[in-house]
């Protein structure tokens, strides 16, 4: 494949600017209960039903930390090559609002659980490294609902005290492409590894957007923007754009940016001021006395990384050794662990190369038409890698595949019985169809002529014919060769 | 038996185990004394139905196999008691009834006992006088005008009055010692980590330590050995194997080696006081032991430390009350934010607000590097003053207060005089020690005054060993004129 050139810049009459963007990613951790409580983390209960005296901050109640979440914390930072920290604190984060309870955040400030990692992106410009700053574990807030109840807000503390991880990026993406990219690639890891769904309907995965502008070939960052909360690949994008035009417009008018936290209405599709530096809060960060530190034991961090599933870029490099993919393909394939999965079982039952190649196509093509994933395809990786076999085999041309296809979706038979019942084999016997191409050849002899004459367009024409009387199951190869043999006699 | 309120917890056990006296009568007598003491205003709460219904429960089937069988115990309002009312000493908590027993409380009923009421505390565990109650100031049995001490002063004077046999505290500061020592009782706050947490109002939660409040040390050993104990829902609970204090109580300190540390002997002091200390020495010394003198060169910065610690830890735990879920919510205000000020403006009282304020203060952004951060490093330091004495001797022998009780109102209008006197308590706590207040005498006007022995962390039975001995030879009684009923 050839490769494209990096080009997203912003262009204003004082100069050519290039977009920096950092992302603080919120990934909802995967575990059956809260990050200090027993309480269940399941989506989608009845507001208040999965609080405990600890979400909701009755007195005299403490934190107990969930080691299965910091298993999970130390699973994913692993995930992204990034260095465990042995020893790490959690911190109190003080502000008030009505969903939170304590009136104080725990989270992890100057000692995460995880530091500098990095995360490999495949661009159309080639691959590109983003680094991670930090990985650290905290509580979620609950959900304030303003819109029920026209003069009161309603509290819902289900999500309170959930374990997030914030993933911190460094600020090493340049477009809304690589924010896509990028965080595709780690909704990937982290579903490989387990440890969040990357759900974003449900805010398993949201992030904080920080964005600044700056001329082409500056050194300094500009002064950035934080958007906060979006909860989308799609807005991300958007809010992106949006900011990095503003600036450059500010910019352009000899304005200053404010260093400033902003919010993206996804209705107006425009980024507003939340609140200036000035504003910010004070969080008042300090240890939190009802946690001791967090020291991790050598052996546990090593007997995580033993016990993780390859990983999507290993896979990636295996597939394309093993299965002789390209690289595109390759990624495609390991974008999700279930299709690499249905991959895998489908290329040990039938050519690897052409499985590969319907997967990508009619495959996808169809769940994505239905709304459906690999894992509730109504076509099964064995029946998948027998329609693959039949192609390979000749049994039946690549049209007749496509019929062959359609039918198992609707029915989910299996090929062989499909082909058999209703007699859809590839006609590939070089008499039967030397005797058809003849007749045929009789019949029109005057375009006969007229190919001898020169008109080698026509060719096509007899390829034509030959399936019509063949009812698509000639065989396209033999046709060929048997139609030049004889249009050369 | 008209008397048996006037007993020890231990003979009180023996009556009980003996069928002297059946768990009703008991209950019944101490129902009697509460009734007749509502001056002192050490009660918040009441559960004399309750108690009753569980001294019958235990006359029909008694079990002499625990510790506290068949005792009534008043507790300091800090413990959460489940369906109890339990307010902390604070409006903002008046109307709060936990659907939870505290881990500690639990303990006790486990053990046997019963819950009478709860008693009056400084708001939030906040201050040494018990005048920052929102239910009133608690009086002093010693003398009608004089406070309890704080912030277990419902529980000091409950127990010195007999309004209940036992009882149990929380000392953050000094607030289970300075109250022992100004009614002539026995006070243990144990080292950090050996009670549980769990279920208690959180002051500053570095500091935090329940301890029991007794009329002699073998009562406060078996009132440790039924509170105390590892709890996973504690992540700062020490886990190690229950001791049993009162088996193990000895009087014999022979060659035991304690500590007399030069810079408690401060400006000002009163000469009884020294005196008082002076006599302790000896006393010790006669029992066999050997004084040493040792230094904690960083004493003079521990009260400084404290009022930083502390405050700053308060200021957070307190950020839940905030009229939302539970307590006391204001009915003006027009948003969220006008409903919390209110809230807490009127939840609050003057002492905690203060409290919360220099927390605020002394974590926020630019200043935390000057008061928090420096503070955190000199605790590290007084610890290790400790640590480095402790090398040399088995307990350090100072007295627990600066001054014996003083008067109602003396000290309201300046918050620095109240806090200096915790100057000989707030060390223990940074360092998350065991120390025991013992009575050991009176000064010129009849109020006592009280010793402290200070332990290495978890042992706890040698200071009792120490204390049982000291109790024995010290020739104190603490007598009290009846003068309110």
């Amino acid at each position: 494949m050839s490769k494209e050139k990096f080009d997203y810049f912003i262009n204003g009459e004082k100069g050519k600017y290039e977009v920096v963007i950092g992302l603080e990613v919120h990934a909802q951790v995967l575990s059956n209960s809260k990050l200090f409580s027993g309480s269940s983390t399941k989506f989608g209960a009845d507001p208040n039903k999965q609080v405990s005296l600890i979400d909701s901050a009755f007195p005299g109640m403490l934190p107990v930390i969930n080691e299965e979440c910091v298993k999970q914390a130390v699973r994913t930072g692993l995930g992204l090559n990034a260095k465990i920290n042995n020893y790490s604190v959690f911190d109190r984060k003080n502000y008030f609002y009505a969903d939170l309870p304590q009136g104080y955040q725990i989270s992890q400030y100057k000692n995460p659980i995880v530091g500098e990692g990095k995360v490999l992106l495949d661009m159309p410009y080639g691959s590109k490294e983003i680094g991670i700053e930090r990985l650290h574990l905290e509580q979620d807030a609950g959900k304030s609902i303003h819109d029920m109840d026209p003069s009161s807000t309603y509290v819902d503390l289900n999500r309170s005290g959930i374990a997030l991880m914030e993933i911190v990026s460094k600020p090493h993406l340049r477009s809304p492409d690589e924010v896509n990219a990028y965080i595709k690639k780690l909704r990937t890891i982290m579903r490989y590894l387990g440890t969040c769904d990357g759900n974003m309907q449900e805010g398993s995965l949201r992030a904080d957007v920080n964005v600044s502008v700056r001329k082409v070939g500056d050194k300094n960052f500009g002064t950035r923007c934080e958007i906060k909360n979006v909860n989308s690949i799609k807005f991300m994008q958007m809010a992106i754009e949006y900011e990095a035009n503003r600036q450059v417009e500010l910019l352009e008018d000899g304005k200053e940016i404010d260093q400033e936290t902003r919010l993206f209405d996804t209705k107006k599709n425009e980024t507003r001021s939340m609140r200036s530096k000035e504003d910010a809060h004070d969080y008042r960060y300090f240890p939190d006395p009802d946690l001791l530190p967090l020291k991790l034991e050598q052996k546990l961090i090593d007997d995580l990384k033993k016990s993780l599933p390859e990983l999507p870029d290993n896979k990636k490099e295996r597939f394309i050794q093993e299965y002789g993919l390209n690289s595109y393909e390759a990624n495609v394939l390991v974008s999700e662990k279930e299709i690499s999965d249905y991959y895998e079982e489908v290329a040990k039952l039938s050519d690897k190369k052409l499985a590969a190649t319907w997967m990508m196509g009619d495959l996808f093509a169809m769940l994505n038409d239905k709304g459906l994933n690999i894992s509730n395809s109504p076509i099964s990786a064995k029946n998948f890698a027998e329609l693959v076999q039949s192609i390979k085999s000749g049994e039946i041309s690549g049209r007749i595949a496509k019929e062959v296809f359609e039918i198992m979706v609707e029915s989910g038979d299996n090929p062989k019985k499909i082909i058999e019942s209703k007699g859809m084999k590839q006609q590939s016997d070089p008499k039967e169809l030397e005797k058809m191409i003849n007749e045929i050849l009789s019949k029109n002899k005057d375009k006969v002529d007229q190919y001898k004459a020169g008109k080698e367009k026509l060719f096509g024409f007899f390829v034509g014919q030959v399936m019509k009387l063949s009812g698509g199951k000639a065989n396209p190869q033999l046709t060929n060769e048997i139609l030049k043999k004889l249009l050369k006699g | 038996m008209s008397n048996i309120t006037n007993q020890s917890l231990s003979e009180i056990l023996e009556s009980i185990k003996s069928k002297k006296i059946s768990s009703l009568e008991l209950t019944q007598a101490y129902i009697k004394n509460i009734e007749n003491a509502k001056k002192l205003n050490a009660f918040v709460t009441t559960t004399f139905d309750q108690a009753l219904e569980n001294a019958k429960k235990f006359d029909n089937k008694p079990n002499n196999e625990q510790l506290l069988s068949g005792v009534p115990l008043a507790v300091k309002d800090l413990f959460c008691t489940e369906n109890v009312k339990t307010t902390a000493g604070s409006n903002i908590l008046n109307n709060f009834v936990p659907s939870y027993e505290s881990t500690v409380t639990k303990n006790l009923w486990n053990n046997g006992a019963f819950l009478l009421g709860k008693l009056n505390c400084d708001e939030f565990a906040m201050g040494s006088s018990n005048e920052t109650s929102f239910f009133g100031n608690v009086i002093n049995p010693i003398g009608d005008h004089l406070v309890p001490g704080g912030s277990s002063g419902g529980s000091s004077s409950a127990l010195a009055a007999d309004l209940t046999p036992a009882t149990i505290g929380t000392d953050t500061g000094g607030s289970i010692r300075q109250p022992a020592s100004f009614t002539g009782t026995v006070g243990l706050k144990p080292t950090y980590g050996l009670c549980s947490r769990w279920g208690i109002v959180a002051f500053a939660s570095s500091l935090d330590q329940a301890g029991p409040m007794t009329k002699t040390v073998n009562d406060c050993s078996i009132m440790l050995e039924a509170m105390s104990g590892f709890d996973e829902k504690d992540s700062t609970s020490i886990n190690k194997k229950k001791e049993t204090y009162s088996k193990n109580l000895k009087d014999n300190i022979k060659g035991l080696k304690i500590g007399i540390p030069k810079e408690y002997r401060v400006d000002n002091m009163p000469k009884e006081i020294d005196e008082l200390w002076e006599k302790g020495k000896k006393i010790l010394k006669d029992l066999g032991a050997q004084l040493i003198d040792i230094s904690l060169p960083h004493t003079k910065y521990a009260l400084p430390t404290y009022y930083i610690v502390a405050p700053a830890e308060a200021s957070s735990n307190l950020a839940r009350y905030d009229g939302v879920r539970y307590g006391y919510r204001s009915q003006k205000g027009k948003d969220l934010i006008e409903m919390y000020e209110n809230t807490r403006s009127e939840g609050f009282g003057d002492e905690v607000k203060r409290r919360i304020l220099i927390g605020t203060y002394v974590l926020s952004s630019g200043y935390y590097d000057a008061y928090y951060l420096k503070a955190q490093k000199v605790r590290q330091l007084i610890k290790k003053d400790f640590d480095d004495s402790f090398t040399k001797v088995d307990a350090i022998l100072t007295p627990s207060t600066p001054s014996s009780a003083f008067k109602i109102g003396e000290k309201t209008n300046d918050p620095v005089s109240m806090y200096l006197n915790d100057i000989f308590t707030v060390p223990v706590n940074l360092a998350g020690l065991p120390a025991l207040s013992l009575p050991a005498g009176l000064d010129k006007q009849g109020y006592p005054l009280g010793l402290q022995l200070i332990g290495k962390a978890l042992d706890e039975q040698k200071i009792l060993n120490i204390g049982y001995a000291f109790e024995k030879n010290c020739g104190y009684k603490n007598e009290i004129k009846k003068w309110w009923s």
